[in-house]
């Protein structure tokens, strides 16, 4: 659960201010609100910086430091943008004894970046996840909704060539 | 909208039950009066990553070529199971078997099966063909010893449409209990049953149900806990997928049962099928007045909601799970109060498993001796496990529970790949155990793993061969362990990150005989002392591991070898001076000019050998990929 602070400067608009504002009017009444709010926030900006959170806070009222515990608390959060292509290699047990990690460390290699990284291009992000459920395809990869199975660390480089 | 009544609910299980009938096994030869065929095409998870969704469209464009759009029906259903073979589809009446379809062979089945009747032999999933013909599925060693309950939906309707639910009397436990039972009476049925949790512990849910019963309050909840972040299991995640509406069901009996008006599915966010499932489900229920207001007529009033899990492994420990809904970092609680009397924003609530929920509506109207008539002595019933790692048969089975090991691996699951020698398997996730073969034919249940040092936990089976190393699988899991603690109590905070140091320590050849005398030490101290069920399981892989496969442990500490060849930091590379001809090709590739020539020239050779400098070498493996001459080896 580290916290990287993003260097990445904000460039929210107008309309996903609105948008923002609009949903947060809609569900702040119902118990236990500020998750899904987050996670819509996070949809409409692809993730939370903390220009978000304070604008969350300022709307329902909800302390800063709480959002901030939240965001940092799940994984699902990210404080930093993510790129065009999220590349995330599943490190699940099924697909670990079947050689995940050298699958993770080989695509960290070429992409030049690790765990919740972005590159600098903003073209590709790494992150490892757990069990997207496709333990029969072990080892796994999804970029964005693709999913590539049965993998091996030579055949990387040909998938990453097709989003280049 | 309208709520639909008794009488109503009848008629489209009359109008529906014929149908889905057709897609039985023993119905081989019975006529469906809409559709000559049906074409159940996997929709789950892992045969849509495996494309069955361009099937299905491809499917569509064949049939109509064809005309046959109005003969036969194509339905995506939930998993199948045998996800190893993905993606899957089957053609009824005959039930055949089509595995590892891909779009190119769909036209010469709907050419040659479909038009002409005749199933293409050569795409069927090759157990099912035989010296003595096509064998139905269920005869194959992969179906043949399963009893599916829990997933008994999954692969035979479409989730998405509430009428084929309720043709397979869907809907009807829940009537059952409205107009025939009183709540104590279906406490009694789930105690006889003898059904205990399937999340891991194993508490008896008519138990669980009863505790929340008893306590007075003007609101209780029921929650769903479809957080399965057990990495390597995917059970929930089927069942969510391929039959909603029997966990919607189950958890409005249990709204009924305890006094509850409002329920909660805790879902991970990362399973977006069966979220979106969820949802259609839960619009259609409400549809049909079988959620909100006055279900069925009967004046009894229950309402669901879907909360998103936002991927925190600790989230599936119950007071977790509950903080979480409300709204907070998912950090557990003390108890007692246990849920029961002060859960969800601090009123009687409970929470049951997915697979648990999905027994439910069985038993009520199967009753429950039927239940209680399979199992051992203590754990009734069915188990579902996600067989995964190395294994033939990868997917999902369901068995009852007692049956061995030696039948799960070796018979359904179709044994190990490529000749190897099984290790161990793994049951229970990061809470669980590794057990070894001297253990294959003990009865899977839940007092058994425990007894042998694992546990049932939600129910992801992983089975590791010869090359995979115990001790780095026990560091794989405390990795995980350290990343998923929440954080708020010391022993596991503290405790998981100082046993992963010291493993650490050990897979890099720096550990000694004392360090694992402390790590002993140091997971009982974590057990007796961690706040929640999260750190008092996560010194199993350790424990599990340095009991049954303590010799790897001593080969890392003493002989600063990792026999299997995982442990990096302890490999070496070697070359043998009499097979090496001196090519050079190593010497050039190597990233860390770690090769260099000797003065040896091995007899009948021209050029001298070369060696590798263990100091420089950096263990990338190249030289090994290189070597034409199987000159160099691992060790």
């Amino acid at each position: 659960m580290a916290c990287k602070v993003t260097t990445v400067p904000f460039r929210g608009t107008k309309e996903q201010e609105q948008k923002l504002l609009a949903m947060i009017d809609e569900l702040k009444d119902q118990p236990g609100a500020l998750m899904p709010i987050m996670q819509k926030a996070q949809e409409i900006y692809g993730y939370l910086p903390i220009e978000v959170q304070t604008m969350i806070s300022d709307r329902t009222g909800i302390p800063l430091e709480k959002i901030y515990g939240i965001a940092t608390f799940y994984a699902q959060f990210a404080l930093a943008p993510k790129g065009s292509y999220r590349c995330s290699v599943c490190l699940g047990t099924a697909c670990y004894v079947k050689g995940a990690q050298a699958v993770y460390d080989k695509l960290s290699e070429l992409l030049g970046i690790h765990e919740g990284e972005c590159t600098a291009d903003g073209k590709f992000s790494l992150e490892a996840c757990r069990c997207v459920g496709a333990c029969g395809l072990a080892p796994v990869m999804m970029i964005n909704d693709d999913v590539y199975g049965r993998l091996t660390p030579d055949m990387l480089q040909g998938i990453l060539d097709k989003y280049n | 909208m309208r709520n639909i009544t008794i009488q109503e609910l009848e008629t489209i299980r009359e109008r529906m039950a014929p149908h889905i009938r057709f897609r039985h096994e023993e119905m081989i030869g019975q006529m469906d009066e809409n559709y000559r065929a049906h074409i159940c095409v996997c929709g789950g998870t892992g045969c849509t990553s495996s494309g069955s969704e361009k099937l299905i469209a491809r499917l569509e464009k064949e049939l109509k070529a064809n005309g046959l759009e109005d003969e036969v029906q194509i339905i995506k259903t939930g998993c199948f199971g045998l996800c190893a073979l993905g993606p899957v589809m089957i053609v009824h009446p005959e039930g055949s078997f089509y595995s590892r379809v891909t779009e190119q062979m769909i036209p010469e089945i709907v050419k040659t099966h479909l038009v002409e009747g005749k199933p293409v032999t050569k795409y069927l999933y090759q157990e099912t063909v035989t010296e003595n013909g096509i064998i139905g599925y269920d005869q194959t060693n992969f179906y043949r010893k399963q009893n599916r309950v829990a997933l008994r939906n999954c692969g035979r309707i479409s989730p998405e449409h509430i009428d084929e639910y309720i043709g397979t009397d869907g809907y009807f436990a829940l009537k059952k209990v409205l107009t025939e039972m009183k709540p104590e009476d279906v406490i009694q049925t789930l105690l006889d049953s003898g059904l205990r949790g399937r999340g891991g512990a194993g508490f008896p849910t008519g138990l669980k149900w009863k505790f929340a019963r008893a306590y007075d309050n003007d609101q209780k909840y029921v929650c769903c806990n479809a957080d399965e972040g057990d990495p390597g299991a995917f059970m929930d995640r089927s069942v969510l997928e391929g039959d909603p509406h029997a966990i919607l069901e189950a958890m409005t009996i249990a709204g009924y049962t305890i006094g509850a008006s409002q329920g909660y599915i805790y879902v991970r966010a990362e399973y977006p099928i069966a979220v979106q499932r969820l949802q259609i489900a839960i619009d259609q229920a409400h549809e049909y007045g079988l959620l909100g207001d006055n279900i069925l007529g009967t004046g009894f009033k229950f309402d669901i909601g879907l909360r998103l899990g936002a991927g925190a492994f600790v989230c599936g420990e119950e007071t977790a799970l509950m903080t979480s809904i409300e709204g907070n970092r998912g950090e557990p609680r003390p108890r007692p109060p246990f849920p029961a009397e002060k859960g969800l924003f601090q009123k009687p609530s409970i929470l049951n498993n997915v697979e648990t929920y999905a027994n439910i509506p069985q038993i009520i109207l199967r009753g429950p001796a039927w239940f209680a008539g399979m199992g051992t002595e203590k754990s009734k019933g069915t188990k579902v496990f996600a067989l995964g790692g190395k294994i033939n048969n990868t997917g999902l089975v369901e068995v009852p529970m007692g049956t061995t090991l030696r039948e799960v691996i070796e018979e359904i699951g179709g044994g190990i790949p490529n000749g190897k020698k099984f290790k161990a398997a793994q049951t229970g996730g990061p809470s669980g155990g590794c057990i070894p073969a001297q253990h294959f034919d003990v009865p899977i249940d839940y007092d058994n793993l425990i007894a042998i040092g694992s546990m049932m936990g939600s129910g992801g089976l992983i089975v590791m061969d010869e090359d995979n190393c115990m001790v780095d699988i026990a560091k794989f899991f405390l990795q995980f362990t350290v990343d998923e603690s929440c954080g708020k109590c010391t022993p596991c905070r503290i405790g998981t990150k100082r046993l992963l140091e010291m493993l650490e320590k050990i897979t890099q050849g720096k550990g000694t005989l004392e360090d694992l005398d402390k790590m002993e030490e140091l997971c009982h101290y974590i057990k007796a002392n961690a706040l929640c069920g999260l750190g008092q399981t996560a010194p199993n892989p350790v424990l599990s591991t340095l009991h049954f496969f303590r010799d790897e442990y001593i080969a890392h500490v003493v002989d600063k070898r990792c026999p299997a060849g995982v442990c990096k930091d302890l490999l070496r590379f070697v070359v043998d001076p009499n097979k090496c001809i001196g090519c050079g090709l190593c010497m050039r590739n190597c990233p860390a000019s770690a090769i260099s020539r000797t003065d040896y020239v091995a007899p009948g050779h021209k050029l001298a050998s070369v060696a590798i400098d263990a100091d420089k070498c950096v263990k990338c493996g190249v030289c090994l990929g290189n070597c034409k001459f199987k000159a160099i080896s691992k060790k």
